[in-house]
């Protein structure tokens, strides 16, 4: 029924633009399209699942930790990988082939460390409840989702456009030349940034494993591919497309496995992915992209 | 030769030229100078076809510039030079100037694979000539060496001499001087007049003085998309729109 | 003598063609980027290629030779619908679109009757013979070879420096990457067509996201200025694991640090003309300098 269907749309739609969202961030700020972004999430969707099998960590709190590794691990890639590329001026394509590297590893190294195998959180973890307000099926966990993927989103959206850093940080994405000879740290941003966009992303990891709870290492890739087709319908480095991106492609997948075919579930992202690049290859919201005449 | 008649280019709700009108004579070099921002490299874009004019008509040789695809001017015989750099930076020097010869090479792809002679010739003859453009810019020792390894002002030369590679009827040069020391630019001086003299005719943007007023036998004048002035140098420099727009601020600087 | 031979061929004949058809693949790539594209399209065709080949081979009783014509016919067809709209991108938007593609290749194959759908084609007649694939890979290497000399391989170089350079010297740059674009499919779909006929099934997930990243990281690692650097690439990713047998776990994670750091500290791949030019410059000056080496 249809608002049942829109009700999982919800959901789901807010964890892709939750995802799309750090995915965004990175490649606004530093105009890098970071590849691993999928693994981080992975990762980070295992960190809460081991913080509490083995530390036995309220769930909220697991969440927490999870997104600060999440992010710490964010900020080892761009020291690392991405930064001495950005001392030498690498072709632009570099960095994304690099980060395709990184998450080859990443990914495989968790297959070897927790098996190929799904994984669940233990028996309990997981909010139970649920509530029917006239015949709609709400879960605890799908409300917890929308509120946190929006709470975030929310806080975001308020830095960027209401403090002083995200001034700054909007100053990098426009230009990091002119930012740094306003006198913007464009360094450390750059490292704040891959910081927050990898806790958002891990963030995300959590609220898949909390919302399918089944985790395993290749959880990252498909989400990668979705984060992909969020921000080209979005626009490339625009946090509002993001956001109604993910929104939409959430609503998009929802009615085509309700009224069409489950097993087209993911053609749809790529099916719009592939209309948008055709016709608006800027996105809803993105600048549009200088038509070479 | 180039007809410029009432033409305007509006951006969004930006005016960049309006009404512009002129008329590139055949032979001899003429001049399109103005202060920064007036709409010089405009009216270039819109002739090489890299953006559509918003009104009026542009004609060179009797055809019609209307959407005509940039790859397509090179063959109406139209090459350009840019005003910040373009050559090829990873290719020769050599590379660079043959590339430019690309329409005139005719061989098919079975001669491309089966190593014919119409290849072999065809290759050939490109590169002569190539050598022999590089030579008129004075550049023929550095034939092999990277386009990224010469200087600023070498690599003006080389921009020159890979558009004249293109054969073209008439030469658009954007800023052929910017960034050279005065020796160099008296050099090129004499090299475009040595152009002028093999038949090719030259348009050129530019902002130094001396050197337009010493080289261009016509100049029109361009301030905030408008032309405020065309003829020879002398007009030119007693028009007293022209001197308050654009000498005026020269001689107070 | 020939008993040894026997035995090494046995066990290994599998691992010498796909060198072969590696070379091919990272040769795809590596024509494409020499243009200035990063198409990450080329599994898809390969896919594409393998099974068209495979249901001539094992639907019809037409000879092998055709089912090659078709592995390399049917890509092109396809890369010249897909191309002329996706090659008006650039840079990344481009990769993302043929990643795009890729998937819906995948999702297609998975979701169709005749393609065996997830399972894949099995029981495919073993026709590849080392002669096909070394005769395929000499043709394609001339063929690449002579290119490259000819205003065509110029043309390929200046777009990939500057297109509107290269547009204002009379390159046709729409036809000249829809060429490449081309021309990659064919190769990429010929190395296909070879593979499904020694490795007797095929199926949906040979062709995906990790495979194209394969190809990506063969060529970008052999380097990718000249015809040798993908060729050696190709052959040095294909005999590694078999050297690293006992890695076979993490092999994948190795894949992945190689391109990093191939990324990072020899960005022009293990064959790259210049550096070795200049090493081997050095050296001269420094003996005739008559210092001690």
């Amino acid at each position: 029924m249809l608002e049942q269907q829109l009700i999982n749309a919800l959901s789901l739609g807010s964890v892709y633009a939750l995802f799309a969202l750090g995915f965004t961030l990175v490649f606004g700020v530093l105009g890098v399209i970071n590849l691993s972004h999928g693994a981080i999430f992975m990762l980070g969707s295992y960190a809460a699942l081991l913080l509490v099998e083995q530390l036995a960590l309220p769930l909220w709190l697991a969440m927490l930790t999870a997104m600060l590794a999440a992010g710490c691990l964010g900020l080892l890639i761009d020291f690392l990988v991405l930064r001495p590329l950005r001392k030498r001026n690498a072709p632009h394509l570099a960095p994304m082939i690099a980060t395709i590297g990184v998450a080859i590893m990443l990914t495989n190294l968790a297959q070897g460390l927790f098996g190929a195998a799904n994984q669940r959180f233990p028996v309990g973890t997981i909010p139970e409840d649920s509530f029917t307000v006239k015949d709609m099926h709400v879960t605890e966990v799908q409300i917890g989702i929308v509120l946190i993927s929006f709470g975030l989103m929310v806080m975001l959206l308020a830095v960027m456009r209401r403090t002083q850093l995200g001034r700054a940080l909007r100053a990098i994405a426009e230009s990091p030349k002119a930012a740094y000879l306003l006198g913007v740290n464009v360094e450390g941003l750059f490292f704040l940034t891959s910081f927050t966009a990898a806790a958002l992303g891990g963030a995300a990891g959590v609220l898949v494993g909390l919302s399918f709870n089944a985790i395993s290492p290749f959880m990252g890739q498909p989400m990668l591919h979705k984060g992909i087709a969020v921000i080209i319908l979005g626009g490339m480095g625009d946090i509002r497309g993001a956001l109604i991106g993910g929104l939409f492609l959430g609503f998009a997948e929802v009615m085509t496995i309700a009224y069409i075919s489950s097993d087209l579930r993911d053609a749809v992202a790529f099916g719009l992915l592939f209309l948008i690049l055709l016709v608006r290859p800027s996105g809803m919201f993105g600048k549009v992209l200088e038509r070479k005449a | 030769m180039l007809q410029f008649d009432h033409v305007s280019k509006n951006f969004g709700g930006l005016q960049v030229l309006q009404d512009v009108s002129f008329s590139v004579p055949q032979g001899g070099i003429f001049g399109l100078i103005g202060p920064n921002g007036a709409g010089k490299t405009t009216v270039f874009n819109l002739i090489t076809g890299l953006i559509r004019k918003s009104g009026g008509a542009i004609t060179f040789n009797g055809n019609a510039l209307d959407g005509v695809a940039p790859h397509k001017i090179t063959r109406l015989g139209i090459a350009r030079t840019f005003q910040n750099i373009r050559v090829f930076k990873e290719m020769t020097l050599l590379q660079n100037v043959v590339v430019g010869m690309h329409d005139q090479l005719d061989y098919g792809v079975a001669g491309v694979l089966l190593n014919l002679a119409s290849f072999r010739q065809a290759e050939e003859r490109a590169r002569e000539r190539a050598l022999e453009l590089l030579s008129w810019v004075r550049l023929e020792h550095k034939a092999h060496a990277l386009a990224d390894s010469l200087s600023y002002g070498e690599q003006r030369k080389l921009e020159f001499a890979r558009a004249l590679a293109t054969n073209p009827k008439l030469l658009l040069l954007d800023e052929p001087v910017a960034g050279m020391n005065p020796s160099e630019k008296t050099e090129l001086m004499a090299e475009m007049i040595n152009i002028k003299q093999r038949g090719f005719s030259i348009f050129l943007i530019e902002h130094d003085m001396r050197f337009v007023m010493g080289l261009c036998d016509q100049i029109a004048v361009l301030n905030f998309g408008k032309i405020i002035a065309q003829g020879g140098p002398d007009e030119i420099k007693n028009n007293p729109e022209v001197i308050e727009a654009y000498l005026g601020k020269e001689e107070a600087a | 003598m020939a008993e040894w031979w026997e035995g090494f061929w046995l066990t290994y004949n599998t691992v010498v063609y796909g060198v072969g058809v590696n070379a091919l693949l990272a040769l795809s790539i590596y024509l494409t980027l020499s243009c200035g594209l990063l198409s990450m399209a080329n599994a898809a065709f390969m896919g594409i290629g393998a099974y068209a080949a495979a249901l001539i081979s094992m639907q019809t009783d037409l000879s092998f030779p055709v089912a090659l014509a078709a592995s390399a016919a049917l890509p092109a067809l396809v890369a010249m619908l897909i191309g002329i709209p996706t090659l008006r991108l650039s840079g990344v938007y481009l990769a993302m679109a043929t990643l795009g593609f890729g998937e819906v290749v995948r999702v297609s194959v998975i979701n169709l009757e005749f393609t065996g759908g997830p399972m894949g084609l099995n029981g495919i007649p073993p026709k590849t013979e080392f002669w096909h694939i070394v005769l395929i890979l000499a043709l394609t290497l001339y063929c690449l070879a002579r290119l490259r000399r000819s205003k065509i391989g110029r043309a390929f170089e200046a777009i990939k420096e500057d297109e509107i350079a290269a547009r204002l010297m009379g390159v046709n740059v729409a036809r000249y990457k829809l060429l490449a674009f081309v021309l990659g499919a064919i190769i990429a779909g010929l190395a296909g067509g070879l593979n499904a006929h020694y490795t007797f099934t095929i199926g949906p997930n040979n062709y995906g996201f990790d495979h194209a990243v394969d190809i990506l990281t063969m060529a970008v690692f052999g380097g990718t200025s000249t015809l040798i650097g993908p060729t050696l690439g190709a052959a040095i990713l294909t005999l590694l694991p078999e050297a690293l047998r006992d890695l076979n776990n993490y092999r994948l994670a190795v894949n992945g640090l190689i391109l990093i750091l191939v990324i990072l500290y020899l960005p022009q791949g293990l064959w790259d003309p210049r550096r070795i030019r200049a090493f081997w410059q050095k050296r001269r000056e420094q003996r005739t300098a008559g210092k001690v080496i």
